[in-house]
């Protein structure tokens, strides 16, 4: 199918952006790589009056250092994610992940930006932000404001972005030396989406995890925590029993949703698995 | 509300001025503005990669991108790429292994494989599986793809080149 008629701009400046953003109202799409949004106009499942692309706009560029925290513009590509040393240096977990979206074609247009502003809960970088703590940086007609990634992401595709506000980056610590990671998701071929994932992110003294986030995505409406299970381990020497508990813990406290082609009893059974490898991965 | 853009690009290698709906997609654009029949329209869901091409050196979903969004770029397709020689051992391998099947999804298969073939010169057997799959062959014929791919990852490793039998159009 092909998409329906729509205009086309694209500014040069945020500012200039955002005004086109409040003068074309709700109609109005932002474009940046389009590997979901290109999709859905062909679809006809989306019919904006306007595509505003705002890949001109150097404020949504680039990954930087500043201080303790990793700068990941909203622009930046998956393939940029993916052969950048800043992010394999200090964001490890973001390296295990990218592979695992699409097929090289598709990450080389889509963006960070994209994939949390559309806050699909199969996606990977919505659980990856979650897990490593991340904070937004958004820009409106009243300026700047800041949230955390926690308090981002609302419901099914739903974010706390205002159809007024553009996502202009993101900043999380930067990775510890004694800080451990696993990533893996469940999909029924390469590339496809998740049918259950988890990003798992940890310090680790010996066998002893702290400050642990166990971030399941593809499972609700949202990616989810296991904060139960995450408090069960904390401080403790990992073990057999523990990852035992740990797993049932997860289970109990995660109410899986079901998707097209899984049943929620699948998912809730996929966290546990999912869980025990990613700490056994970790006491190996 | 003008509905039409001005754009100019250039493709395989020629500067080209149009004016386009930005509805319009890039093969669209491609194969029936600039008649490049190489890259093909399959799902228009990024899903099949028939559609594949390059922008600004790098390969694309021509259907999951719009001709508007090419304005200034360089794009790049099967028929620019074969003119100049870039594809040339991985053309002649795909039909010595009898890689080919039908063709639909060759053009896509081609320049995805030229872009593992420079990311991930070491890329294994499980690599080259997992790279393509983002292009679908419904000849079911990945078996011979994948040998094709190997066979020239090989040949690059010792220094060699697989010489085209088949003198370039």
């Amino acid at each position: 199918m092909k998409a329906a008629a729509f205009d086309y701009a694209k500014p040069k400046m945020l500012s200039a952006a955002i005004a086109l953003l409040a003068e074309a109202g709700e109609d109005a799409r932002l474009i940046a790589g389009g590997q979901t949004l290109l999709a859905t106009l062909n679809l006809r499942l989306s019919e904006p009056s306007i595509l505003i692309d705002i890949t001109n706009l150097d404020e949504l560029k680039g990954i930087s250092v500043i201080g303790n925290q990793l700068r990941i513009g909203a622009l930046v590509t998956h393939t940029e994610i993916e052969d950048s040393k800043l992010i394999a240096q200090h964001a490890p977990l973001l390296k295990a992940a990218v592979p695992h979206i699409a097929h090289r074609a598709i990450r080389n247009l889509g963006t960070w930006g994209g994939s949390l502003a559309y806050g699909d809960p199969a996606a990977e970088w919505p659980a990856c932000s979650l897990a490593l703590n991340a904070t937004m940086l958004i820009a409106g007609p009243n300026g700047e404001r800041r949230i955390s990634a926690q308090d981002f992401f609302i419901d099914l595709y739903t974010t706390s972005l205002e159809p007024n506000e553009i996502l202009v980056a993101t900043e999380m610590p930067i990775a510890s030396s004694d800080q451990v990671f696993y990533f893996h998701e469940l999909a029924r071929r390469h590339g496809d989406y998740a049918v259950a994932g988890l990003a798992l992110v940890a310090n680790k003294a010996g066998n002893v995890l702290s400050e642990c986030t166990f971030t399941f995505f593809s499972v609700g409406a949202t990616p989810v925590m296991a904060t139960k299970a995450q408090a069960l381990v904390e401080g403790k020497s990992l073990n057999d029993d523990l990852i035992a508990s740990a797993v049932a813990a997860a289970r109990g406290e995660i109410e899986a949703i079901a998707d097209i082609t899984n049943s929620a009893e699948t998912k809730q059974h996929l966290i546990g698995v999912l869980l025990e490898r990613g700490l056994k991965h970790l006491i190996a | 509300m003008s509905l039409k853009k001005k754009i100019t690009l250039t493709v395989n290698g020629s500067v080209v001025n149009a004016e386009i709906e930005p509805r319009r997609h890039l093969v669209d654009f491609l194969r029936e503005d600039l008649h490049l029949k190489g890259p093909h329209l399959g799902c228009e869901q990024g899903a099949c990669g028939a559609c594949t091409v390059k922008v600004n050196g790098q390969i694309i979903r021509g259907c999951l991108y719009l001709a508007v969004q090419a304005d200034g770029c360089v794009v790049e397709t099967i028929e620019g790429l074969t003119k100049i020689g870039a594809l040339g051992d991985l053309q002649e391998a795909f039909m010595r292994h009898n890689a080919m099947q039908c063709g639909f999804c060759s053009s896509g298969m081609l320049l995805a494989a030229a872009e593992l073939i420079e990311k991930q010169p070491n890329a294994t057997r499980e690599e080259v599986r997992e790279w393509i799959s983002g292009n679908y062959c419904r000849c079911t014929g990945y078996h011979s793809i994948v040998d094709a791919i190997m066979a020239v990852l090989e040949a690059r490793a010792k220094g060699e080149k697989i010489k085209p039998v088949v003198a370039l159009a």
